[in-house]
């Protein structure tokens, strides 16, 4: 349902657009179903001269069924989107699958900075990668991410991903995503963050794992000739 | 408005007095009410300007936009967050629990007056205060706060984050003020429900839309504790710096978080509550029934009220909780739908073999009840922990709260102001002006919220004064949603001229009505229109409850509260 209107890109994104769509049908059908009733009833009991209305107080319990019935209704169509919800949440949320790389995001007035682990997949070596604004992953690949802001509240969001995850002062908030398609995509922050908030996009750049490769090779390369300086 | 005499005792004094001590300086609860609701139409008219410059640079960026000038980043962010706690805090607060609860309170349950009636004169004033000071927040150096209604620290803590030094400490001010000021009204509503009843006004007895307004005040004293020691900690936090929210120091910014929410999410149902109320109040006289299965409203009302403490941090599924918290706060957040819909289910069951008559207050009320619907079913993809991790801070929240919104602070403040007019001053608003305007407003409003349903479906956030930068989210479809709905609202604005008129010109130039026009049942109906200083000529006794409409073997098809046979 989503996918008509923004691409999904990873594997959490899947589950929760079914169950968007899982909730959009099962609320949409007794949305529909109670609006009917309302302008039926608004429509057939319109005044009509001579007509009196009925005296009716809804206090017995052949009466009360009228709208206990849609009550019960109501707290079934509950149960079933709540477990539609705890499923998916726990699928995002808690059952992290072990991570192939991890990358780390630092948020910041008003810049996203991202560490990427260099060709030997792992953080904190030398060849790690750092840019601004530019997130690259590989296709197909299983990351975990280490969240952190240097000073207010952000939100790093990527809409293909439905991921969105506040990054908190004074915490390291970790998460996951597994990309499933190659592309370039937005990064936005999702929470007011001062001045420049509308100005903290990053691009996310989906690669097949040979792009990648390339794009880290013309990295490290660089990293290698000013690493001397650095430390 | 003329006031005619009456044996009350005071009338003669009262006859001598200036204009201002009548209406500036009353302790009259009715005059409170007005001052509450003329204060709040005031501020609407505002918030609602805010709004229009704000959509107008989501439209056409950049550009100037008319009777304001060019949108900067830091203005749009000023604007968003004082176009929210504007039309929280000082239009549907002040309107529908201050505003006709003062005014309906009394007349409703047949006393002469709020049983302290300075400490609500107090009330206002200190309301008028908070007023002006959010109001000089919006021109101090640096400008408004633009940190967003919900005020997350480290950004509202510190000048040094939010560029705003006299904003934001003034806005919180502002805020804080106005608490106190609903906190005196609120004992004073409770008091006076629970002492000062006319003679047979049981607890089964009183009109449904005087226990919700005692519920959601009960409600707001019970919540806003927190939220006040939050607010006092952050108060420090800008002006004497301390470091109550900064982690560095060894605060916590999820603190304020939980304590902002604890308070804010009831909130919702504190100005829900009322508002339901005036749309029970108004099915029940137009469609010539009584309110179907009272004592299950008024049940789902108090479930409501307890539920809604149960449900905060469904704000924060994504603020970095602890995940397994976010199943429970999903449960709890679903459960409220339940005594919601079974309220909603009770209304349009009150409809059925009614004999209704579709005037304006009538629409109204039918249009909150159908457009609340959208608002409650798309809280459900919200309240849903999995989905909101998308959906969330984006314009498909900004949609559904509208949805909620907009039904209570402005839908059943028409129907209310249309409906007691009569009762306000004496005389009849035009019926024609009166669907004009309605159709004015509806037809636009869902033109306006169904567009950002959309937008957010597709992954715009909220709060961000240019998309210029997000080429994925902003597509020349996205786009014209935004041109549609920034449209839509321009014509709603200039369909609101029509209500302007029609009200200033029906104050004074409208039908004259007597003491009953409605044919309706409650105790207010039965005082003078409009009711003097001291309200009843003689006091009232109830033998009744509030909504025997269409009862059979009676000639008239309705049997006020006060008449004995
Ligand atoms: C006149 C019709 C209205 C229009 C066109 C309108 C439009 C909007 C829009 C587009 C936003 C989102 C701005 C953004 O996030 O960038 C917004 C925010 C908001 N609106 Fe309205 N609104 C209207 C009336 C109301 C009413 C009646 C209420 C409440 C009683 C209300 C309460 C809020 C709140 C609380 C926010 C959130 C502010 C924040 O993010 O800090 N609005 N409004
Ligand atoms: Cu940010
Ligand atoms: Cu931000």
């Amino acid at each position: 349902m989503l996918e008509w209107l923004i691409p999904a890109a990873s594997t959490s994104a899947d589950e929760i657009d079914w169950l968007f769509t899982l909730i959009f049908w099962t609320v949409g059908f007794w949305f529909l179903v109670a609006q009917g009733i309302l302008f039926g009833f608004i429509v057939k009991f319109r005044r009509r001269p001579g007509v009196r209305s009925q005296y009716i107080a809804g206090e017995s319990k052949d009466e009360k069924r009228w709208i206990s019935w849609p009550h019960y209704v109501v707290i079934a169509c509950d149960v079933v989107l709540i477990a539609g919800a705890i499923a998916v949440w726990r699928d995002v949320k808690q059952v992290i699958p072990t991570p192939d790389e991890t990358i780390r995001v630092i948020a910041q007035q008003w810049a996203w900075t991202f560490v990427h682990p260099g060709p030997d997949r792992r953080l904190d070596t030398p060849d790690d990668v750092v840019t601004v604004n530019e997130l690259h992953v590989r296709n197909d690949t299983t990351y975990a991410f280490e969240l952190s802001s240097l000073d207010v509240v952000h939100s790093f969001s990527i809409p293909v991903f439905r991921l969105k995850q506040d990054a908190v002062p004074g915490r390291v908030i970790t998460g996951w995503f597994r990309p499933t398609k190659t592309g370039t995509f937005d990064i936005a922050c999702a929470e007011m963050c001062g001045l420049g908030h509308a100005l903290m996009p990053a691009v996310l750049h989906i690669e097949s794992p040979e792009a990648h490769a390339a794009w880290l090779g013309d990295r490290t390369t660089v990293a290698a000739a000013t690493s001397g300086s650095r430390s | 408005m003329s006031m005619p005499a009456t044996a009350h005792e005071v009338t003669a004094v009262h006859a001598l007095e200036s204009v201002w001590s009548r209406y500036v300086f009353s302790t009259d609860h009715k005059v409170i009410g007005l001052q509450y609701l003329f204060t709040g139409m005031a501020m609407a008219l505002l918030g609602g300007f805010m709004a229009y410059v704000f959509r107008m640079q989501l439209a056409f960026p950049d550009q100037v936009v008319p009777l304001y000038g060019l949108v900067t980043a830091r203005e749009y962010n000023a604007l968003v967050t004082n176009h929210g706690s504007i039309m929280i805090f000082w239009v549907a607060m002040p309107v529908l629990i201050a505003g006709f609860g003062n005014f309906l309170i009394p007349l409703m349950i047949g006393c002469d007056d709020m049983v302290f009636p300075r400490l609500n004169r107090l009330s206002y004033q200190i309301f008028f205060v908070s007023a002006v000071i959010i109001l000089i927040s919006l021109v101090v150096p640096g400008g408004g706060f633009g940190g967003a209604w919900t005020a997350y620290p480290p950004l509202s803590a510190s000048a040094q984050y939010n560029h705003t030094p006299w904003g934001a400490p003034l806005w919180l001010l502002a805020v804080a003020l106005e608490f106190v000021a609903f906190l005196l009204g609120g004992i004073n509503f409770t008091v006076t429900v629970m002492n000062a009843r006319a003679p047979g006004m049981t607890a089964m007895r009183i009109p449904i839309v005087v226990w919700m307004i005692v519920i959601a005040s009960l409600v707001f004293m019970a919540s806003v504790g927190p939220l006040v020691a939050g607010a006092v900690m952050l108060l420090l936090d800008q002006t004497v710096g301390t470091r109550f929210y900064d982690p560095t120091a060894g605060g916590d910014p999820l603190l304020w978080q939980h304590l902002f929410w604890f308070f804010g999410h009831p909130e919702v149902y504190v100005v829900l509550l009322p508002a339901t109320g005036i749309v029970a109040e108004i099915i029940t006289v137009f469609a010539r029934k009584k309110l179907f299965a009272y004592k299950t409203i008024l049940g789902t009302s108090i479930a409501t009220g307890i539920i809604s403490f149960f449900v905060w941090a469904h704000h924060q599924f994504v603020a970095g909780i602890d995940p397994r918290m976010a199943h429970l706060f999903t449960i709890t957040t679903l459960l409220i739908s339940i005594p919601i819909a079974e309220m909603l289910f009770a209304f349009i069951a009150t409809l059925y073999g009614g004999s209704i008559e579709l005037a304006t207050p009538m629409l109204w009320a039918l249009a909150f009840i159908a457009e609340f619907l959208i608002g409650g079913v798309t809280g459900i993809f919200l309240g849903a922990n999995a989905t909101d991790i998308y959906l969330h801070d984006t314009y498909f929240v900004v949609a559904h709260f509208h949805y909620t919104f907009f039904p209570i602070g402005i839908i059943a403040t028409f129907a209310a102001v249309t409906y007691w007019f009569p009762k306000m001053f004496g005389r009849r608003m035009n019926e024609t002006l009166g669907k004009l305007h309605f159709w004015g407003t509806i037809i636009p409003f869902n033109l306006i919220f169904i567009p950002l349903f959309l937008t957010g479906a597709a992954g715009q956030h909220r709060r961000i004064y240019s998309y210029e930068n997000f080429p994925q989210l902003s597509t020349p479809w996205l786009n014209q949603l935004a041109v549609l709905a920034t449209l839509a609202l321009i014509v709603m604005f200039v369909f609101q001229a029509v209500f302007l008129v029609n009200f200033f010109w029906s104050m004074r130039r409208g039908e004259k009505v007597g003491a009953n026009p409605w044919n309706a049942n409650t105790l207010e109906w039965s005082a003078p229109s409009p009711p003097p200083h001291g309200n009843f000529a003689a006091m009232p006794t109830v033998y009744r409850g509030p909504y025997e409409y269409g009862v059979p073997d009676r000639e008239l098809d309705y049997w006020p509260q006060h008449v004995a046979s």
